[in-house]
């Protein structure tokens, strides 16, 4: 168990170090730092001083330990357009994009699993059949198109919901939240449910089939043979086993999130990392992008890693090795 | 080799069968024959080129569709501000998604089938780096990468080269953001397959290890690769629409389906519904048809599920 | 208790629908153990499907009765039917490495099932759950209760399994291959308890199985199927010692007989069955062409000494050691030139690694291989160009794996003739490939068509003809025969024995069936947890094995006991 969860720990490290190589690596070769920091009149000669101040001219390892090593002390530098420390510009915009996902992968659960359950269960009903054709289009709606379809249906023709930005919101230290407000809430909706919306069909749709897979299973017949009720074959029996694999990919999932809020993001102007990230490609603000990068890396591997410790709380093969 | 192999037989004889009695398969396979041949023709059947300045004129801007009052005979679906024809301009832009989306699955399937079949054949080191590197692309989801890799080119590509690139960066990025799916089912696969007595007699009768691969496995994983192939495609349009939707894909002079339903997005608001609603209606339809394909294919390889 | 009377089951699909059960009638009795026999595709498992209410959703009773008790079983609703499974009827599967839910305790899977039948407090449930596994054989049984499936053994599972069918007091349990997956001492075992529950508890069983020996062993009464039809049905002693249908005679002469060694299996034709006409000119066509190649003599010599293979197993916690397993631990073994060695072990013995340590699949981590007294170089080291490549060849268990489905019985066949350079052209090396055909017993035809359209039998003929095309000195035999059913079984052994004879092939033949083996082989060799046990003439070791292992091996086997001097 330990050795499990030691593997994946170095596993995630080495994604991280990946991860902070590529964005270390866009930073150094995509663009000059210098020519984007300093103006025309700047001198050659300051040129070559700031280089030397900033440890460009070091060896490249060199460079690298450093910017991983600034990293890990939470110093992310500075952006090219803004030149305000890129730390403070994510942390400002954290709260927002937080809200948004953990909303949407919420509204994509509680009612993904449930659905994915019913129509595994009863796979020719006819409630079944048009849910799964529902999630069918809804796979096949790109997310942006959901939100001009919300703004135009609760936006612009019923009036009911507001169409862009955060609402009312409050601030907790440095937390600026929007889940303690009404108004606030009303503008999470359909964000949320934009971003839940896609989510929502891969989940169920991946329930679907596990638990269809976990039906047939022989321990599921021979729990029906010897007379168990239905009702603990269903939910105690086979969703245990189905949840397993549902867990580890709707831990991949999460980066489908966070991908998608930028798309989310942009169509709301909800002013979160997603919208940001958006400008700072749109003005070649490399550092923004590369620490973007760093950061939602480190989400992802942060959330698979509680995945993997949540497998082995639920599985005991994982959990209990010695034998009886 | 494959056209009389078990794939075809099977297409023969349950597969046909399955199609002949599926109607959602049908009409998804109709709608995507009748689409990608009206995207493929579309410089012969669309009504004008919507490329070319001389062939529309302001006059004609923002004609409703023929149903709809005030409808020109002229534009089956209406015109948009610049008085396009919006067939046309569909037809053009449906050519331009589905091409970008066909290349870009068409590499993220060499690079990934290839990458994935050495990996689960070889094992060892190889495979490790492989799947590390597909962890880390797993860990920048496929909007990220695609969005990185525009970013970076308009970083270190001058201003015009971009502009000219444009088609085949958003290529590249959505290739990219889509060879994992491939590089990890052939590899799964690879590991089933590699084990059966079937590739052990190969090994043991010493076959060269790329006919083991190409001419011995490569056969046996067409269908769970196909599938994938399809599922894929239909990404690739999406992620393609949204890219052009985010105004990082591609340009207003050539638009794709995508770019269609940004420009009709300024539209929301007012009357002309048909320049927003109409593309993305094609799109959608498009899409879902592919996945419909796809969802059929996926049963038929999988007949438990059935 | 159950009486059944003209079962049919009917399975629809796109071409309307199969008769998979026609009219079968059959009795269980209280304490009796009910024997259902055939081979693949007989109907067997359907029978006990119809019973338990458990037919997959195309399947339905066409017609027939079924009584349990008073009970009518057929006109019971779903939710009575789910009632009585359990509490009346239950059920064990073949495996139980995948019958019980990993996931919970056995103890919450038999406080489960207790309470679902029976009106008693959890604690009650616990101790007939407890006293249960003891009577089941599973010592200190109110700790281990606490334990997970996967914390168990193969055997103590299926124990496991069957306690969760007893612990509501079935009157019927029906077995579906009980025994199957399990090793032969485990087997052993499995089949005392059954015969021990039927008695003192008085359940009947329905004993579903293709292994005759295990119907010999311990049924009763037995029923003998063929393609869903009754053929013969009787006491077992009856039924099995004096057979009346053709079919039984046959099925009786094709089961390999532990207690002494025949030449040949003699299979009575059956009625309705044909036998490919084998057309003298073209068999002679491919057997000129093997004695060209191999020569008259008989074929190399293995010797094998101080094989030793380990796998790398997974470190035990954070910086532990690996856990290494040892598969094969110093073998030394010869096989005599032109002779059969026949290699037996139970699962994890390490015998399918020795084959493929010869064949080149396996590294060994030490040891040295020869072949006609020239080094064989092992997996990292044999070059594929290596001569040995040709020489040696090798026929898989699975004829459903070991032929590659995407490709046609002709370019499967002239693989080895055009990788070995054999023959530059390919018309005569597609003649040869059907001639080929025809000495293993297949239509020429057969070369036009795919794996898939092909039986198991017809599958490992192909098999066979594909090892030969080799021109091999030494072929390795790989369980060829223990995903066959019996009476084409006898075929394929039949076949090997014809053709190790002709070419004086030098045969590694391996099996975990010591009848199979002693039919087959010349010599013999014992391996246990990668240890060579015993080696020697395969005669005298049936007449009195040495090491106490094989003793027991063989007298677990079980065997059919009811003689009848015809066959």
């Amino acid at each position: 168990m330990a050795g499990f969860i030691l593997k994946r720990l170095v596993q995630s490290v080495f994604v991280m170090l990946a991860v902070a190589f590529l964005a270390f690596s866009l930073f150094t070769f995509v663009g000059d730092p210098i020519s984007q920091m300093t103006g025309v009149e700047t001198s050659l000669q300051d040129q070559a001083r700031l280089r030397e101040e900033l440890g460009l001219n070091d060896p490249f390892v060199v460079q690298f330990m450093r910017f991983t090593g600034d990293m890990l002390q939470g110093d992310f530098g500075y952006s090219f357009r803004t030149r305000e420390p890129i730390g403070a510009m994510l942390l400002s915009r954290l709260p927002a994009t937080l809200e948004l996902g953990v909303v949407a992968l919420v509204i994509s659960l509680v009612v993904g699993i449930p659905a994915g359950i019913y129509t595994a269960l009863r796979p020719r009903g006819l409630v079944s059949q048009s849910i799964l054709i529902g999630t069918l289009i809804g796979v096949s709606i790109p997310t942006f198109v959901i939100g001009i379809l919300l703004i135009f249906l609760f936006g612009v023709q019923l009036g009911w919901l507001p169409t862009f930005g955060r609402g009312g919101t409050v601030q907790i230290g440095w937390w600026r939240s929007s889940l303690f407000t009404g108004d606030g809430w009303r503008s999470l909706v359909l964000p949320s449910l934009t971003l839940g919306l896609f989510q929502l069909t891969l989940t169920m749709r991946l329930v679907r089939a596990q638990m269809m897979e976990v039906m047939r299973t022989d321990h599921i017949r021979f729990a029906i043979a010897r007379g168990v009720p239905w009702r603990s074959i269903r939910y105690r029996h086979a969703l245990s086993n189905t949840l397993i694999p549902v867990i580890t990919i709707i831990g991949l999932q999460f980066g489908g999130v966070i991908a998608f809020s930028i798309v989310t993001e942009s169509v709301f102007q909800w002013p979160g990392m997603g919208l940001l990230f958006l400008e700072s490609i749109r003005f070649v603000d490399i550092p923004v992008m590369s620490v973007y990068l760093v950061v939602i890396a480190f989400f992802f591997v942060v959330i698979n890693l509680l995945v993997d410790l949540l497998y082995v709380a639920i599985d005991p093969r994982l959990r209990v090795r010695e034998s009886a | 080799m494959p056209e009389t192999g078990k794939m075809a037989r099977l297409v023969r004889s349950e597969g046909v069968w399955l199609f002949s009695r599926s109607p959602s398969a049908i009409l998804a396979a109709i709608a995507t024959v009748l689409i990608v041949l009206g995207a493929l023709f579309a410089p012969w059947i669309a009504p004008t080129n919507p490329y070319d300045l001389a062939s529309f004129s302001l006059f004609d801007g923002l004609l409703p569709p023929v149903w709809a009052d005030g409808g020109d005979a002229r534009f089956l679906l209406g015109t948009d501000d610049q008085g396009r024809d919006m067939l046309s301009s569909i037809l053009y832009g449906a050519r331009l998604s589905l091409s970008i989306a066909a290349m870009a699955m068409a590499v993220a399937l060499v690079l990934g089938v290839g990458l994935g079949l050495a990996a689960g054949y070889f094992g060892g080191r190889l495979d490790a780096i492989v799947m590390r590197i597909a962890d880390v692309q797993l860990a920048l989801p496929a909007i990220l990468t695609a969005l990185l890799i525009d970013g970076i080119s308009r970083g270190i590509l001058p201003r015009a080269l971009h502009d000219d690139l444009r088609v085949a960066v958003i290529t590249l990025a959505i290739a990219l953001s889509l060879w994992v799916n491939f590089a990890r089912t052939a590899r799964a696969s690879v590991f089933v397959e590699r084990n059966k007595d079937y590739v052990q007699a190969a090994i043991m009768m010493g076959q060269h290890p790329l006919r083991i691969m190409f001419r011995h496995i490569l056969p046996n994983i067409v269908g769970p690769l196909l599938v994938i192939a399809t599922v894929d495609l239909a990404s690739a349009i999406l992620l393609e629409a949204t890219l052009s939707f985010l105004g990082v894909g591609l340009p207003a002079n050539a638009p794709s389906l995508g770019t269609l339903i940004r420009i009709g997005m300024q539209y929301l608001l007012s009357g002309e519904w048909w320049i927003l609603w109409i593309p993305t209606v094609f799109l959608v339809v498009l899409v879902v048809a592919i996945n419909l394909l796809g969802d059929f294919l996926r049963d038929l390889f999988n007949p438990g599920m059935r | 208790m159950l009486d059944v009377q003209g079962l049919t089951v009917r399975f629809r699909d796109r071409h309307g629908a199969t008769t998979a059960v026609e009219n079968v009638s059959m009795q269980v009795a209280k304490g009796e153990i009910h024997g259902l026999v055939g081979e693949s595709g007989a109907g067997k498992s359907t029978i006990g499907a119809a019973i338990m209410g458990l037919l997959p959703a195309a399947g339905e009773i066409a017609s027939g009765t079924l009584t349990l008790g008073e009970t009518d079983l057929r006109a019971l609703t779903p939710a009575e039917a789910h009632r009585l499974r359990g509490k009346r009827v239950s059920m064990i599967f073949q495996d139980p490495q995948t019958s019980l839910n990993p996931l919970m305790t056995i103890e919450s899977q038999l406080i489960e099932t207790i309470l679902a039948h029976e009106n008693m407090s959890i604690d009650a449930a616990r101790t007939r759950a407890i006293a249960l596994l003891e009577e089941i054989g599973i010592a200190n049984a109110a700790a281990r209760i606490r334990a997970y499936p996967h914390q168990f053994s193969g055997g103590m599972r299926q124990r496991v399994v069957i306690a969760l069918a007893l612990c509501t007091n079935p009157e019927l349990i029906i077995a579906d291959e009980p025994t199957t997956a399990l090793d032969v001492a485990v087997q052993a075992q499995v089949l005392v308890l059954i015969r021990r529950l039927a008695q003192t508890r008085g359940v009947g069983f329905i004993l579903i199985t293709h292994d005759i020996g295990v119907i010999a062993q311990i049924s009763d009464r037995v029923t003998v199927l063929r393609g869903g039809k009754v053929i013969e049905q009787g006491p077992t002693p009856r039924v099995l010692g004096q057979p009346e249908h053709p079919y039984t005679k046959a099925l009786m002469a094709a089961v390999p007989r532990l207690d002494r060694r025949m030449d040949r299996f003699h299979l009575p034709r059956i009625a309705g069955e044909t036998e490919a006409p084998a057309h003298r000119a073209t068999t002679r066509e491919a057997e000129d062409w093997l004695m060209a190649g191999t020569g008259t003599g008989p074929g190399p010599a293995l010797d094998l000494s101080g094989i030793t293979v380990r796998f790398r197993g997974e470190r035990r916690g954070l910086f532990g050691p690996r856990a290494d397993f040892t598969a094969l631990d110093d073998v030394s073994l010869s096989v005599r030139p032109g002779t059969v060695m026949g290699l037996v072990g139970e699962s994890g013995s390490g015998k399918s690694t020795l084959a493929k340590v010869i064949a080149a699949l396996v590294q060994p981590a030490a040891g040295e291989m020869r072949l006609d007294g020239m080094i064989l170089p092992p997996m990292r080291a044999r070059h594929r160009s290596d001569p040995s490549r040709r020489l040696v060849q090798m026929v898989f268990q699975d004829p459903y794996s070991s032929l590659n489905s995407r490709h046609r019985v002709i370019d499967i066949l002239s693989e080895p003739l055009w990788l070995y350079g054999l023959e530059p052209d390919a018309g005569r090396r597609d003649r040869l490939a059907r001639a080929m055909l025809a000495l293993v017993g297949l239509d020429a035809t057969a070369a036009d068509r795919y794996p898939h359209q092909f039986s198991g039998g017809q599958r490992q003929r192909i098999a066979v003809a594909r090892a030969l095309l080799s021109r091999p000195g030494l072929l390795l035999c790989d369980e060829p025969t223990s995903a066959l059913d019996v009476s084409i079984q006898a075929q394929i052994l039949n076949l090997l024995k014809d053709m190790q004879a002709r070419f004086g092939l030098t045969v590694l033949f391996i099996s975990h069936n010591l009848a199979v083996v002693r039919q087959m082989s010349d010599d013999i060799a014992v391996l246990k947890d990668g240890l060579l046990l015993e080696t020697g003439l395969s005669e005298t070791f049936f007449a009195g094995p040495r090491a106490a292992y094989a003793r027991d091996l063989l007298a677990q086997t079980p065997t059919v006991r009811f003689d009848h001097p015809a066959a």
